[in-house]
């Protein structure tokens, strides 16, 4: 509780208190029953409840500002007091009782979201508070804003890292949650790139820093998290606009309510009931109060923002919540994203020696290689690469590779390699790069090596088809088989292979124009060559973007790890944001219209209509807090 | 130039009211409210002293909704 709701607090149960001995003492007391001595007395809790908001309101007068809140409850609850001095009832109960729940409403609501903001925003803050430095063998806390790049810093078990660098020394098990939303520890030693934001779980590490505070990770998060909310969604304007109508609406309804029955009911020569209709413009007044619906919308959409980013999913926006919520298609690229990226020997076929044998020379004659392949194949082997069995290394540009290995000769490559040695090979049906391998020209079976999809692309597919959404479409720069391949085994609808750079925002540009109205196109890439694609996509979704700013910078949504699980679960957060904010919406319009045609009609009094404001607005928070929870989803 | 305000504020309408407020001052060319973080990001226009346009800012929010404060 902050100091004006400690203050509020106190003044509503002092004004309640004495409502209570009021009523209660009422009959006992002869002197109340004095007109004057009651109006002064009763208006003793009156003042001390509403003070601030007759002020308000009379502030808002002056400035032209009626159509507020403050105004609202003035003129009803004054209006009651003065209803009740004309008709000579005393009545002032009920002017009392509707300031004080409504400044109870206003109370809760303040608190409400007050708590709320702080808890989402814990959620969120990954926010490192110092980095330690070691000066004259002691380590000193300093503010990771001071630390400059090239610094060495040392993070002790159970810290944050504070800033991106390179471990320099010492091994240790990180916890990666806080950026991932995924508890899997990660090892890390000497050497390695290191990410701030990390918890640093198990050993003592010295980390000479690669960027300044500003320039890293975390700060770069940290910045897209609280910026956010900035970009509204439809839905939240269209509350605001309706908010911006909707007072003035009720005002003017309001002293139609007033004048015309009375006016009518005298000109058909009845008697007007000034007092009847007044009352109940006053009640009107009192029960149109928008704040629920006002409230519950962003806090819906903050809330959801909140839980997504709390398991690893960035969203720069609700209005791409909103949009995601929306998504019919979902455009992947292959490299990177449905697959790992690097590539594995996944078969090795008619070799005419062990199938080991075959892969170490093939490591052997390509040790000198930097390429991927050449990498592969050293993974494979699994043993160091003993250089000294190796000689006359002859690499042949887009063929293949021809060395000595134990003094046999080895080629090492493609067919026009083979076709060159007068070597006949035998034709691979796998797909992937196929190796063939030559040992003292005489030919020994081939190699094939390919990209290994990621375990989760599958069911990941499959979760998003389960999740509404209705084609999956894959780019690739890929050969077509490799692409129909891949497409097959993961189930994905349609595949575009052989596409250059460029090809793939013509291809989404065809995407687009042929999507259905309403439904948004995602497109969901690596982030580093994706760019473009990412930026003419409905909503561009980078992941893996730990350390990646590019696909931080062009991505509408960030996920921070590379598991394609998590584009599922990112829609179905944005469904269930929405339908929090689609229930909110509809559930507090449809009670305020209720309330406003019941006192309308005479058939609830001013009391009714603040229970019906305060309790709608009260429900609508709390359904909002909902979207925070997402981790089961 | 952009720069971003802390602000304290109760109601969401009133959030509102400021962000209108503010996008009517002169010098400011956008401003945005975020009720949920409290937060005020104004983009000025060009040539303009965001001190002085700050100001007037505070002193416009301060006439549609009496109860705000911009912290600047």
């Amino acid at each position: 509780m902050n100091k004006k709701q400690k203050k509020t607090l106190i003044r509503i149960i002092i004004s309640a208190l004495l409502l209570i001995l009021l009523t209660v003492f009422n009959k006992y007391l002869p002197f109340l029953q004095i007109g004057a001595v009651r109006f002064i007395v009763y208006m003793i809790p009156y003042i001390i409840i509403g003070y601030d908001i007759l002020i308000k309101a009379f502030k808002g007068i002056k400035n032209k500002q009626v159509f507020d809140e403050a105004f609202l409850m003035a003129v009803a609850t004054i209006g009651a007091v003065v209803l009740a001095l004309y008709s000579g009832s005393g009545d002032y109960l009920e002017a009392i009782a509707v300031m004080l729940f409504y400044q109870v409403g206003e109370w809760f609501q303040s608190y409400a979201v007050g708590k709320s903001r702080r808890n989402i925003s814990e959620l969120m803050d990954i926010r490192p508070d110092y980095a330690n430095i070691e000066e004259d063998g002691a380590l000193k806390r300093v503010d990771p804003d001071e630390v400059e790049t090239g610094s060495i810093i040392i993070v002790q078990p159970g810290e944050k890292v504070p800033i991106d660098g390179i471990i320099i020394e010492g091994k240790s098990t990180l916890n990666t949650a806080a950026l991932t939303g995924e508890s899997l520890p990660r090892d890390v030693k000497e050497g390695e790139e290191i990410i701030s934001g990390c918890i640093n779980e198990t050993g003592l590490l010295k980390i000479k820093t690669t960027k300044e505070f500003e320039e890293s990770t975390v700060s770069k998060i940290l910045d897209l998290v609280e910026n956010a909310s900035s970009r509204k969604s439809k839905s939240e304007d269209f509350i605001t606009k309706f908010a911006r109508i909707y007072t003035p609406a009720v005002v003017y309804a309001a002293v139609a309510l007033a004048f015309l029955p009375p006016i009518i009911s005298l000109l058909i020569g009845n008697a007007p009931n000034w007092n009847i209709w007044v009352y109940r413009a006053l009640t009107f007044l009192v029960a149109s109060c928008p704040c629920a619906l006002v409230v519950s919308i962003p806090l819906s959409f903050f809330a959801g923002i909140g839980g997504a980013s709390n398991s690893g999913i960035l969203v720069k926006g609700s209005n791409y919540l909103e949009l995601l919520s929306k998504t019919k298609i979902v455009v992947f690229d292959k490299t990177g994203t449905l697959t790992q990226g690097v590539f594995e020997v996944s078969g090795i076929h008619h070799s005419e020696i062990s199938e080991e044998k075959l892969i170490e020379y093939a490591a052997l004659a390509e040790s000198a290689s930097s390429h991927p392949i050449s990498k592969s194949l050293q993974k494979a082997y699994g043993k160091p690469v003993d250089r000294t069995r190796v000689s006359d290394i002859k690499e042949i540009g887009g063929e293949g590779v021809i060395a000595a290995v134990d003094g046999k000769q080895i080629a090492a490559g493609n067919d026009k390699l083979m076709n060159s040695l007068g070597v006949s090979c035998i034709d691979c049906r796998s797909v992937g790069t196929v190796i063939h391998m030559a040992i003292d020209g005489k030919y020994a079976g081939h190699i094939v090596i390919s990209d290994i999809e990621k375990p989760t692309s599958k069911a990941a597919v499959k979760k998003l088809k389960a999740s509404g959404v209705k084609e999956t479409v894959m780019l690739t720069g890929d050969s077509k088989a490799v692409a129909d391949k891949v497409a097959a085994s993961l189930g994905i609808d349609r595949v575009y292979s052989e596409l250059l750079p460029g090809d793939k925002v013509a291809k989404i540009e065809e995407i687009l124009k042929n999507k259905g109205k309403n439904d948004a196109v995602a497109f969901v890439g690596d982030g580093i060559n994706d760019a473009p694609v990412l930026r003419r996509a409905d909503i561009g979704i980078a992941m893996g973007a730990m350390g990646s700013d590019a696909a931080i910078e062009a991505a509408d949504i960030v996920l921070m790890d590379d598991d394609p699980m998590q584009i599922a679960k990112a829609i179905r957060i944005s469904r269930k944001s929405l339908r929090i904010v689609y229930q909110n919406i509809v559930f507090s319009i449809a009670i305020k219209l209720l309330c406003l045609l019941l006192v309308a009609l005479g058939l609830a009094n001013m009391w009714l209509a603040v229970f019906a404001d305060v309790g709608v607005m009260i429900l609508a928070v709390f359904n909002a807090i909902r979207a925070l929870f997402v981790k089961n989803l | 130039m952009k720069k971003s305000y802390k602000i304290d504020v109760d109601c969401a309408v009133c959030a509102d009211k400021m962000e209108v407020a503010a996008n009517k001052t002169d010098g400011v060319k956008n401003a945005v409210v975020n009720f949920m973080t409290l937060k005020m990001k104004v983009e000025f226009e060009d040539g303009s002293d965001p001190k002085a346009v700050m100001e007037n800012v505070l002193a416009n929010c301060k006439r549609v909704e009496d109860d705000c404060e911009i912290f600047l």
